[in-house]
């Protein structure tokens, strides 16, 4: 008798072989994703180091330096690679386009949350998701027949510049700061608008006060996001921004941004020469922003959680 | 003695309904009161009827199984259902309809204040806390903050277990704690009635009674209206009661009636433990 409850309960069932199967296939998914990351981080950065280990250019004089020519050499007898104005041309279209972004994205998902939830699900809701999946391309058109032909006649210059891609990144990240402001919003739990309301606090001091300050946290995130997605956009930059290599001076004038010489650039050139690997250290630095974007959002969630 | 005194007796001498007015009972005077109160949640009809009469200086308990209506009731009487619900009829506070839509709801939810069944500190220091209701109020005397502090967290009982710790974040502190907090920040504003809604059901026997002593000390000052699972509780701090069925108030009378001879027939069942 117990020999047969043995041999049944060693038996590996249908039900245990099928949960061993869904566990290895789930872990191979991870690890593929993993290896790839991983395997990207490690081809980008052997390719972009290889501008200093083996063309022998300055770090100091890349991050610095303020000529973009690789074919010239210069009076030291080094090519001509300072990133300085694309990383920052990068670090101004994302830095102005977030702090144009922010009070219109906290403004509407204030309004689609607190002030009017009903209409703000029915109406605002698609309207949003609808303007994440316009893809880059149409809004960069759209900047280029629009917002150009706008900014030169308002401010004069070719239009082309920084001041146009701030534009049309605002667009772009709106949605995105948005929708995730919306959800930080709404993960504020409801009793501490009630608990406000009951002391006779009205609905803006509570949503000031009360609400907005718990959702700290996720709006910092959601700005952030959107900062990365800003730092990252090549295409719809690139067809405003002017691409020339120059130090911006003024927000009018062409300039250019670490995506936007990567676009335009990496076609032209020709793998291992120091042109091309000069790209790729531009790709590493805009890989290290985003890794420091991602870090970012990782640390004021953990602060959020610890406050909470 | 009963509002509704043609109410027919059944057989076996049970009322259909039985609510007694306490201001010919005791000397003081109602602060507040409900006519023809009906809540509705969309066609739903929650609250059919609760003509009820607080008396100052008292603590009225309302009693009832659960979706009975008795927080409903409560949340209604300072408009906290606003936009939830649609609440029809009079709500009488010293006299005056605060049940109508030119009341300034912010200024008359600051007499009525309300304590909630889940302790709901901010996530602020205990001082902010407190000082959240004056700050919006624009008080920003530092002196006077600081003894509304002091007072009011004395009052609710809590003061020797957090005056070293008032910058410290409230949600440090235990639930008990939280919810005589709770009870602080909503004393503050110094209220004329206190709304508790079922203040005591997330906390542990010790704390809870801590919480009574609390309210005992508190209706000196207060009005106290207070839902409550707990018979016992209800029996041990209140002065009047409450009985809801079915979004109803079918008995109201002096606590010791409804515990030791109530008129309703289903009052005698609830309170005997028959159902609920």
């Amino acid at each position: 008798m117990n020999n047969k409850l043995q041999k049944q309960l060693l038996k590996r069932s249908k039900a245990a072989k099928l949960e061993r199967w869904g566990k290895t296939i789930s872990f191979l998914a991870l690890m593929l994703i993993t290896v790839t990351v991983f395997a990207i981080i490690i081809f980008v950065a052997s390719k972009g180091l290889s501008t200093f280990f083996s063309n022998h250019v300055n770090l100091i004089d890349f991050l610095t330096g303020k000529n973009w020519n690789p074919n010239v050499t210069n009076s030291k007898g080094q090519p001509e690679v300072g990133a300085l104005p694309m990383i920052s041309g990068s670090f101004v279209v994302t830095i102005l386009s977030a702090l144009l972004a922010t009070p219109f994205a906290i403004g509407t998902a204030i309004f689609m949350n607190e002030i009017s939830p009903h209409r703000g699900a029915k109406i605002l809701q698609p309207v949003i998701e609808l303007l994440v999946g316009i893809p880059s391309v149409v809004y960069g058109f759209i900047g280029l027949t629009v917002v150009v032909p706008a900014v030169r006649s308002v401010f004069g210059g070719s239009g082309f510049g920084i001041l146009a891609g701030t534009f049309v990144l605002f667009v772009m990240i709106l949605p995105t700061v948005t929708s995730m402001s919306v959800d930080a919003l709404r993960s504020v739990p409801r009793y501490y608008r009630e608990a406000a309301l009951a002391l006779g606090a009205t609905q803006w001091q509570t949503i000031y006060k009360v609400v907005l300050r718990a959702a700290t946290p996720g709006m910092l995130t959601a700005i952030v996001f959107g900062m990365a997605r800003a730092f990252g956009e090549a295409l719809a930059v690139q067809m405003v921004i002017g691409n020339a290599a120059l130090l911006p001076t003024s927000l009018v004038s062409p300039a250019s941004t670490l995506t936007s010489v990567l676009t335009t650039g990496i076609g032209n050139t020709v793998m291992g020469s120091l042109q091309n690997n000069a790209l790729w250290s531009l790709a590493l630095v805009l890989l290290i922003m985003s890794l420091i974007f991602n870090l970012v959002i990782r640390l004021i969630g953990r602060k959020g959680a610890m406050s909470k | 003695m009963l509002i509704n005194p043609s109410s027919p007796h059944s057989d076996d001498g049970w009322l259909d309904r039985n609510i007694v007015d306490p201001s010919l009972k005791d000397q003081q005077p109602i602060v507040l009161e409900t006519k023809q109160l009906h809540v509705y949640y969309g066609d739903n009809e929650a609250i059919h009827e609760g003509d009820l009469k607080f008396p100052e200086h008292k603590i009225s308990a309302l009693i009832g199984p659960s979706g009975s209506g008795k927080s409903t009731y409560l949340r209604s009487l300072n408009r906290m259902n606003d936009g939830i619900a649609k609440v029809s009829g009079e709500i009488l506070y010293r006299g005056v309809d605060v049940n109508r839509p030119e009341i300034d709801v912010y200024e008359m939810r600051r007499r009525i204040g309300m304590v909630f069944q889940r302790p709901n500190p901010f996530s602020k220091s205990i001082y902010d806390n407190i000082t959240f209701a004056l700050k919006r109020r624009g008080v920003t005397d530092k002196k006077v903050l600081d003894e509304v502090v002091e007072t009011s967290l004395k009052q609710a009982a809590i003061w020797d277990e957090v005056k070293d710790k008032l910058k410290k974040s409230a949600l440090a502190l235990s639930g008990g704690q939280q919810q005589r907090l709770c009870i602080a920040r909503a004393i503050a504003v110094k209220p004329d009635i206190l709304l508790l809604d079922e203040p005591a059901s997330a906390l542990d026997p010790v704390s809870t009674s801590k919480l009574e002593e609390t309210l005992l000390k508190l209706k000196e000052a207060y009005t106290i209206i207070i839902v409550t699972h707990n018979m016992q509780q209800a029996a041990r701090i209140s002065d009047y009661t409450a009985f809801f069925n079915m979004g109803r108030a079918l008995e109201y009378d002096e606590t010791a009636q409804i515990f030791t001879r109530p008129k309703v027939q289903l009052t005698n069942n609830y309170v005997a433990g028959d159902f609920g």
